[in-house]
Parts: structure tokens; sequence; C-alpha cells
């Protein structure tokens, strides 16, 4: 690992100066350590937030939390006002790595973490290419292994999923984003806040390589998270062992009941693209139906006609569906 | 090159198993190197450095945390407790008298981890039952596979009567 200057902010103005290249933000530093390793990312500076103020806490006012992007995956998953009002968080968050990483890892940096795709985090070189790692080098995941890659998406630069946990369950709240910049705050929908390689490609930006819509020296702040009191939600993570590992699939589910039916409904899937995505058809068509697995799969099963599967990876498909079904039957629960 | 180059290292003053520590570090040290080769408090191991196996957890200010993603400038003012700061070879910790009387381990590399993270684990309150232990221990791969051992360990020391049908 190449070192590095290191200072402490003590304010926000001072952290939006950082380029997130040349100088770069820490704060858990539970993915960014790995990224030094790597040599994904070789800063000369990094700047700790840890000396902000009050960029911990998680409030709520009746109508919305307020979470800090500083606030550890510990202290979301736990937190009292976080479970009632969004119980897909406090799960998403709680399902994610380990209990030792959650106790460092925030809110904040979690949602910037970068994709597990094998050939992008290889130790040595391989004599395959990674557009993400080295840009212009291809895409071996397209027809190299790809079983844990984008069904939704994609291009032929890049097939990389975004893994995190919590962001699936922000997208399905309808969260927002707090960002500060170096001249202005804004606020980003968390559904909106990932980019899609298709995406990326479409606003001109490298494919493979941008990942969000946070632009240099901005930061993330916090998340508004909306309260409806008549929500239940919950998150569904599939997964090769029952612990401590990334998804296969995920799901959350945000769901209101009228007189045993559904009457509204907000879904988002995890691992299946390089954003959490949600499935605004079976939105909209799984209304009026009641919260069995018996009367969602079916409707849910034909709501993939977007996916473009790999060759390893068309069991997402399946899987993504039987999850979100889970998902809603649990949040009804 | 940036305005910070050339300075001095920056200064750590933190608190390691209840003494007093203050060093020069170079910025890019981990937690875990620090410990190793700075304090040649080598009970805190490095297996795969990168948080997937647990076997360098400490407690920094009481919480359970990977010393490999940690980075030992982020510890400035803050308490650290590694293995050595746990127990005595004349009175053991509960959770390492556990660990003997359940044999918890085989080569033993995993094992300070495992019981950091088992002191963690109890004091959370997670200590209920079996499933809820191998949930909370999940961060502390044993390549031996001793779990069932370390499980009923856990049990045991944390009181629970599921302890002895566990294993």
């Amino acid at each position: 690992m190449r070192d590095f200057a290191y200072s402490v902010a003590d304010s926000l103005d001072q952290a939006v100066a950082a380029d997130g290249t040349r100088r770069m933000l820490i704060a858990g530093g539970t993915e960014l350590l790995n990224w030094f390793r790597l040599g994904v990312a070789a800063p000369d500076h990094v700047v700790d937030l840890a000396g902000i103020e009050g960029l911990r806490a998680i409030e709520s006012d009746g109508e919305r939390l307020t979470i800090g992007a500083l606030a550890t995956l510990a202290e979301v998953g736990e937190d009292r006002a976080v479970r009632a009002h969004a119980a897909v968080l406090a799960q998403a968050c709680l399902a994610a790595a380990s209990p030792q990483i959650r106790n460092r890892a925030t809110i904040g940096g979690n949602v910037l973490q970068k994709t597990r795709c094998a050939y992008f985090r290889a130790e040595e070189p391989l004599p395959w290419g990674c557009n993400k790692r080295h840009a212009g080098t291809g895409c071996a995941a397209l027809d190299g292994v790809n079983d844990r890659h984008a069904i939704f998406g994609w291009t032929e630069q890049c097939a990389a999923v975004q893994p995190s946990d919590p962001a699936v369950a922000l997208a399905g709240l309808d969260a927002e984003i707090e960002i500060a910049g170096p001249s202005a705050r804004r606020i980003i929908p968390a559904a909106a806040f990932h980019l899609t390689q298709r995406e990326a490609a479409d606003l001109g930006l490298d494919p493979a390589q941008a990942e969000t819509r946070l632009q240099p020296g901005e930061v993330i702040t916090g998340y508004r998270v909306p309260i409806r009191s008549a929500a239940r939600s919950a998150y569904v993570k599939v997964r090769e062992r029952a612990s401590y590992e990334y998804a296969l699939v995920s799901a959350a589910a945000v769901i209101e009941l009228d007189q045993g039916v559904i009457a509204r409904a907000a879904i988002a899937l995890g691992s299946v693209a390089q954003k959490p995505w949600r499935l605004t058809e079976a939105e909209a068509r799984i209304v009026g139906l009641p919260p069995t697995r018996e009367a969602l799969l079916p409707v849910l099963k034909q709501c993939f006609g977007d996916a473009r599967p790999l060759a390893d990876n068309g069991y997402k498909i399946a899987m993504a569906a039987g999850a979100a079904a889970r998902a809603i039957v649990e949040a009804a629960a | 090159m940036n305005e910070t180059q050339g300075q001095a290292r920056p200064k750590l003053a933190c608190r390691v198993n209840g003494s007093p520590i203050s060093a020069e570090v170079e910025a890019r040290t981990t937690l875990l190197d620090f410990l190793r080769d700075r304090l040649h408090l080598t009970g805190t191991k490095k297996g795969c450095n990168e948080g997937a196996c647990g076997t360098c957890t400490v407690l920094i200010d009481g919480k359970r945390m990977n010393a490999c993603l940690t980075l030992a400038v982020q510890c400035n003012g803050r308490e650290v407790t590694t293995i050595e700061g746990i127990g005595s070879t004349d009175a053991l910790h509960p959770v390492q008298q556990a660990f003997i009387t359940h044999d918890a381990f085989q080569c033993g590399y995993c094992t300070p981890g495992q019981i950091v993270s088992a002191i963690a684990c109890i004091a959370e309150g997670h200590a209920t039952d079996g499933d809820t232990v191998r949930e909370w221990m999940s961060g502390n791969i044993c390549r031996c596979s001793a779990y069932p051992q370390i499980v009923a360990a856990v049990l045991d020391a944390a009181g629970t009567t599921e302890a002895r049908q566990d294993a």
C-alpha cells in the first residue's frame, strides 16, 4: 500500500475539498483500505471524516427519519426508530458483512462500495481484462465467470453489480441521499443515485468506471427516509452461505395493505444490476393481490422481460422473483 | 504532491490494553500491523488481511472490529484491547476457559480473534442460543471447522442453558 498524507477534517468545508482520486475521504475505511491494498485507489492525501460533528445522528420527527452518513451499519440496524419505521433498512444493515465490519462501516460509505467481481478484485495481475480496474482492457466476465453478474443494464464494457444491501432498502423506501459539495448541497433519490453501465454510457460517462451520480468533491452527508404509517417492509437476502456473504440476489419490499390485499408496493432488487433495481412493472401489477406466494410469484415472474442474462446468471431471474415474493410475504406477516 | 507531503508522520496517541501508547506512524499502517510489528503484540493474527476471516478482531472502545480494516491513526484517542489484554495464564478469562473446556480449537490460529469476538458477542447480548451465536460469530472463520465446539464455548461462557445440548 502506497503511503499518503492524513488529516482529520473538523468541518464539511474541509471534506468537500476531496476530489475522490488524489484526495480521498475515509470514514470506517472497511472498503477503502482494500482499494488501497489492491491499487484500485492510491491517493496522496486521505481526509478522515470522523472529526465532523453531527453526521452520526439518527433521528425521527414522525414524518421522516434522518440518518447521518457516519452512523455505522450496526447503529442503523439496531436503532429503535429505524426498526419501527424502516424495518427493511434495519434488516439490510444487519444482513451485511460481519458484526466486526458493521461496527466500523458507515451507512454513507456503504453505498459507495465497488463490485465484488473476481476480475475487478484480482490480487495478482491476471491475463484477463477489467475495464473497471484498468480502462480499455476489456471485460473478461462477459465470456468468463459471470454467475454473479448483472442481468439488467450492463453493456459490453462491464457487467458488474453493486453489492450494497442498505442501498437496496433505501431505494425501496424512496429515501433521498443528502449530498454536500464544494459550492452547494443537493438531494438525489436513492433509487437514482447509482448508475447502470447503460445509464452511464447514455450520460456520456465511462460505462465501466462511472458508478454513481456523485461529482468530484461531493460527499454524502446523510439520508432522509419518508415515514409512511401504514407501510410494512422486509429485506430478503439470498446467498450461498447463511451469514457473512454477499447476495446472489436480494429483495426489498415496502408495501401497504388494505383489507387484506396490496394497496401500494415498492420492490427493489439487489445484485441484479449496478444499481438497486426497482421492479416498477411489478409494483403496479401486484396491487389488489393478496400478499401470498401463490398469488404473487406468477405475476412477478412475468416482470423480467427487460432482463438480459449472461451465460451463467440466468438463475437470477427465478431467484429474484422468488426473493421479491418472499420479501412481500414477510413484510405482510 | 500536496500541502502535507514532507511534514512529520502522523502522531498516534491511544491506549492499548490499558497502557498509554504514543508513536509516529506512517498513515498507511493498519492497526493490525502496528500492533504486531511495532508493539510486538502478535496474538492478533493476520489471516486474510482484507476483512474476510476475523482473526485480527480487536476491541476498539469496547466494540469488536477488524484491525486489518482500521488505520492505526484512526485509533487516536481510543482504547484498543487485544487478546494480550484479556485474562492471564494464572487467571483465564471465562471465555478462554470455556474454549479449553469445550476443545473449541484445533490449530489455534483463529482462536485469539474468536475469543475477542466472543467476549463482544456475549456483551452485546447475542449469545442467547445456537442459531444466534452462529449468526453473530459469523465474522470469525475457523478453517479447522471447530464451529460446534466454538458455539458451545460461547454459550457456556454466556451462561446459556443451551450450551451443553448444542455441541
